[in-house]
């Protein structure tokens, strides 16, 4: 996408930068960096967003997620305009698309299907990527600060150095509502309790599992959306 | 067999098709989608001199199969796990030619059939039928096929269990269950492999291979994986990423061994995706990175002759291993870690 000084660029913009705060809950990355979102065009009085993903039959529960929660990036930046987002491409889009346009939960979307909304799942996801985003840390920490695991369990926030990995895990802590106070533990689990450090080794273990699980769908999703769009690879 | 660097390998491809994706068998546009998606996984993960053009991949011949499995492929011993799909292609996916091959040639060929809950009573019987016409060792489950207005089913329902139970009763000891990328479902996770746990403990004496060792949910299955002695591993799938991205596979390959072990992970190209030939030579000329060996360790080359072929073998008597490519005994390496500290 180019800048231009029109008004519809700015309009075009602004959308972007809006669905960029969107994420694949499964993969834990912005939409717009995942390539996700195809294009955004504007007539002046409605924006229509169009997402794009790897294949036609990635789950409809997690396109759904997206594709609800990008119409509400865009109602929120153009309270004044109207707004669409059209899922291109899945075996289910005319299902999602019209459910998300008529502002539907899933659950009345597939009525034969799904027995309750999404919300434990997008749950369960937000759980693994603080999981995932909390092993960075760890191997940051134990890596290049020389941690020896065994103290982890008595690390607090405000001994963590200051880097990137650490304030994506801040993000993630505050998405989940987990305490992002100076003093508060650095392991925790979802619900902001303690690890159980019994398994100490195993636990850490599991939530590098975790992190090489979420990164393994990326590198599919990405690979595939390219092959599929016959777009240049850059491995 | 293969032979690199003074050191032969039985293989054993546990996973391989025989489909039909053409136009003519597609019943609808998701037939469309559906070979089409694999494709790109094709083109996507297999390196550039192995990628057919879309009119063969959708329907290739026996001879290509026999050429590209056994004279080129370094194959011993095939198995067929295949997907019916007859919600998407008026044939089914996979062509009936299959039961003929494996039947033609069952020194080299085996030949697994596949069932769907669903269908109740009536499935049952031709679960039945079909085990004493395949002699059948093992079934393929894909629990993400649609059926009528449902769009997949769990390892742990009522329906299944009565199917685990008539493979039970008629000798079928290894259920292949499909638990990775591609599909559809609910407002539940489709890849959960959760109602592996509930039907491995239910059912001691089956074995249960996850296929695409669950990737998209890999920390679950292997967590799993270490709880029940009777859950293994198919690489179908997560193989590939052995040219595309050789130290995330080092990663996957080296998570599989800490928690479950070189005894339980198999082989499996999931031919016509990809082709076993460069699988094998590059799986043979792999080393975990040395920069993550004080992590993963290396791996070895008894561990290689396991997963490439004597771990799936043990699952299927009925592959005789030449006496000098089994393993000695004493060559067996420490328990995995994962299961150690369960």
């Amino acid at each position: 996408m180019t800048a231009t000084s029109t008004r519809f660029g700015l309009i075009e913009d602004r959308a972007w930068r809006a669905l960029s705060t969107v994420t694949d809950p499964e993969l834990d990355e912005p939409l717009t960096t995942l390539g996700f979102v195809g294009k955004v065009e504007t007539d002046g009085r409605v924006v229509t967003a169009t997402l794009r993903l790897p294949t036609a039959f990635c789950s409809p529960n997690f396109a759904f997620m997206m594709a609800a929660d990008s119409a509400d990036a865009l109602r929120t930046e153009f309270p004044e305009m109207s707004t669409r987002v059209e899922l291109e491409g899945n075996a289910d889009s005319e299902r999602i698309n019209s459910a998300v346009a008529a502002g539907v939960g899933f659950a009345d979307a597939y009525p034969d299907e799904a027995s309750s909304g999404l919300d434990d799942l997008r749950a369960i996801f937000r759980s693994k990527a603080h999981l995932a985003s909390l092993e960075r840390v760890i191997a940051r920490l134990v890596s290049i600060y020389a941690v020896v695991p065994e103290l982890l369990p008595s690390i607090r926030l405000k001994d963590v150095p200051p880097m990137q990995e650490r304030e994506a895990l801040v993000r993630r802590r505050s998405d989940l509502g987990i305490s992002i106070d100076d003093n508060a533990f650095l392991l925790v689990n979802a619900d902001g309790s303690p690890w159980d450090t019994t398994d100490l080794a195993v636990q850490i273990r599991f939530a590098k599992a975790t992190r090489i699980s979420i990164e393994g769908n990326a590198h599919f999703c990405r690979g595939l959306l390219r092959t599929r769009y016959n777009e240049p690879t850059h491995a | 067999m293969y032979s690199k660097d003074g050191e032969d390998y039985f293989v054993v491809d546990s996973h391989v098709h025989m489909w039909d994706g053409s136009d003519e068998n597609q019943r609808n546009i998701h037939g469309a989608e559906f070979i089409e998606c694999f494709y790109a996984y094709h083109r996507n993960l297999s390196p550039e001199e192995y990628v057919w053009d879309f009119r063969k991949y959708q329907k290739y011949t026996e001879q290509n199969f026999m050429t590209d499995i056994f004279e080129n492929g370094y194959v011993d011993h095939a198995i067929f796990n295949p997907a019916a799909l007859p919600a998407f292609y008026k044939n089914g996916f996979s062509r009936d030619l299959a039961q003929d091959m494996a039947r033609r040639s069952p020194e080299r060929l085996t030949y697994n059939h596949n069932f769907d809950p669903r269908f109740g009573e009536a499935g049952l019987g031709r679960l039945e039928d079909a085990a004493h016409e395949f002699g059948l060792k093992g079934v393929k489950v894909y629990t993400a096929e649609w059926h009528g207005e449902s769009r997949g089913f769990k390892m742990s329902d009522r329906e299944t269990y009565r199917y685990l139970e008539k493979c039970q009763e008629l000798g079928i000891k290894n259920i292949h269950v499909h638990k990775g990328p591609t599909i559809k479902p609910l407002d539940r996770d489709s890849f959960d492999v959760a109602d592996i746990d509930y039907c491995a403990t239910d059912f001691p004496d089956l074995n249960f291979i996850v296929e695409h060792v669950g990737l998209p949910r890999l920390e679950d299955f292997c967590w799993i994986a270490t709880q029940e002695t009777n859950v293994y591993g198919g690489l179908a799938v997560a193989m590939p990423f052995i040219h595309t991205r050789p130290r995330y596979w080092a990663q996957i390959i080296g998570e599989l061994l800490y928690w479950i072990g070189e005894d339980k992970i198999l082989f499996g190209s999931d031919y016509a995706l990809w082709q076993p030939k460069w699988l094998v030579e590059k799986f043979v000329d792999f080393q975990i990175p040395e920069d993550m060996q004080g992590e993963y360790g290396e791996i070895t080359v008894a561990q290689k002759k396991k997963i490439l072929g004597l771990n799936a073998a043990a699952l299927y008597p009925h592959i005789e291993v030449p006496e000098h490519l089994r393993l000695n005994p004493a060559t067996t390496e420490a328990e995995p870690v994962g299961a150690l500290e369960k």
